[in-house]
């Protein structure tokens, strides 16, 4: 038994790292795009190959607990629960890359227009992955319904800056470039949203042993 | 909290043990209750084995108890057929029904002709294969010889033992491997009918492919049978079950589907049970 818990506290370690490394690409991406960072576009690319050797070894160590341990009730949550954040870990790392990708686009060309909406809806967005990983560690289904229900602002922040840069090309051709990179930013941005709450999810139901995924919850009772 | 922070703060969290709140707690018995017990309190002499059991065990359904040794479950199982009162000194209060009438107050043979058992090391008698089975409706139903055989086959068929004794049906039961030998004392108890069988650690002395076709014959027994088990086997338990009792110092702690007594358990002591950090 000692043995398994000790698997289970490896097998949260590496989740752990991964989350630090993919919380990190995050910060890196938006500072790229708002501080036209290149070494933090650049850092965000590197780390890339990492995040992804930890998703297989993840998944294996996972499944190997499954296979070897057959757990039960709360250690069969959390396997369960690291399979499913593992998987959004690594896609909201790819995201970052996508955003780095774009920040290197755009640190190609003068800024058209200061960006307010962008840092407001990238600061929203840290703000939801913070509190998604800081749920899934300390175990908090409260942060993790904070996580739940911001969901709704990153979206609206996201159609006001589709239709702000929707005017903006209208207004001059010129700007299509950067206001097509800059689209592509909010949008990761609300990609990265999404995964944060799949993971506040995957605390759930961890902690609570439910699932509020579209409203099941709801439709449960 | 910072990513390298929390990091930090994984490494000195121990596992959650304890029940989570909030979580589902009750059954979904859609099924007609067949036994009940309430406020079942069972002795041996003066040492109190099982202390206000209340459950119901469902219709055509299986029930797993589960618990560490001497935690009252095979006690339990016993006393669903009357079976503890051959201990003696043993002593019983509180009630069982079986489709709604106290067991303690009907016939006993009667009772136990409904509520069959089939142990944990198999104890076919010392007689042919043919003859195990045709026992029970041979005292019970006087059937004639082409009846029993009839009856014979049939109860071997449910037992899934047919296919492999219909060449050698006069041979002794003593000759067939210890899984077979299971299944035949199954087949014995099936030939009289029961309408709940009681399996006490059926696959205990079994390995994993003999034990493998136990639970394929629960499986199929439960459309025309009510089956309560008792496994030390939690894995077993989870397979078979649709409900789930588990015991601790002969107190029911926990009564639940077994999907619940597994995935999302309410009590602590029965996540510490199931995630094996009991004790």
């Amino acid at each position: 038994m000692r043995h398994f818990v000790e698997e289970l506290e490896q097998l949260k370690t590496k989740l752990l790292e991964m989350s630090s490394l993919v919380e990190a690409g995050i910060q890196r991406s938006i500072s790229a795009v708002i501080h036209k960072d290149k070494s933090a576009a650049d850092e965000v690319f590197r780390n890339e190959a990492r995040i992804n050797d930890i998703e297989i070894e993840v998944d294996e160590f996972a499944i190997n607990l499954l296979a070897l341990q057959q757990p039960m009730a709360a250690d069969l949550r959390l396997i369960i629960a690291a399979l499913k954040i593992n998987t959004d870990l690594e896609r909201m790392g790819d995201l970052a890359v996508n955003i780095a990708q774009r920040a290197r686009s755009l640190m190609e060309e003068p800024v058209i227009k200061p960006m307010i909406d962008i840092p407001h809806i990238a600061g929203l967005v840290q703000s939801m992955v913070r509190k998604a990983l800081d749920a899934f560690v300390t175990r908090d289904p409260e942060l993790a319904r904070s996580v739940l229900a911001s969901d709704d602002a990153v979206d609206n922040l996201r159609t006001a800056c589709y239709h702000e840069l929707v005017s903006f090309m209208e207004k001059d051709p010129q700007n299509i470039k950067q206001a097509l990179d800059l689209l592509a930013v909010t949008r990761n941005l609300e990609r990265i949203a999404d995964h944060s709450t799949n993971i506040a999810e995957d605390v759930l139901f961890l902690v609570k042993g439910v699932d509020v995924r579209h409203h099941a919850e709801a439709r449960a009772r | 909290m910072q990513a390298s922070g929390r990091q930090i703060d994984i490494m000195s969290t121990l596992p959650s043990v304890g029940a989570p709140g909030g979580m589902e707690t009750k059954s979904t018995g859609d099924a007609p209750s067949k036994l009940s017990a309430n406020s079942l309190n069972f002795f041996y002499g003066s040492f109190q084995a099982l202390h206000g059991i209340s459950m119901q065990v469902y219709d055509k359904r299986v029930t797993a108890f589960i618990g560490p040794s001497g935690c009252g479950k095979s006690t339990f199982l016993r006393t669903l057929n009357r079976m503890n009162e051959t201990v003696r000194s043993s002593r019983v209060e509180g009630e069982i029904l079986l489709d709604g009438d106290n067991i303690f107050r009907l016939d006993v043979n009667d009772v136990r002709r409904r509520v069959g058992m089939v142990f944990q090391k198999s104890n076919p008698f010392p007689k042919s294969i043919f003859d195990n089975v045709a026992y029970g409706p041979k005292i019970n139903s006087g059937l004639g010889r082409s009846a029993l055989r009839d009856a014979v086959e049939h109860s071997l068929r449910r037992a899934a033992l047919w296919d492999e004794v219909k060449d050698k049906l006069h041979q002794s039961a003593y000759s067939l491997s210890g899984g077979q030998q299971q299944r035949l004392c199954i087949a014995r108890a099936l030939a009289v009918n029961p309408e709940v069988l009681l399996l006490d650690e059926p696959c205990s002395a079994l390995d994993p492919i003999a034990t493998a076709k136990i639970e394929d014959l629960i499986f199929q027994l439960k459309d025309s049978c009510t089956i309560v088990i008792v496994t030390h086997n939690m894995q077993q338990a989870a397979r078979v079950a649709d409900f789930t009792g588990f015991f601790l110092l002969g107190r029911l702690i926990e009564f639940a589907s077994t999907t619940v007594i597994f995935k999302t358990p309410a009590r602590k002591e029965t996540e510490d049970y199931v995630t094996g950090r009991f004790g």
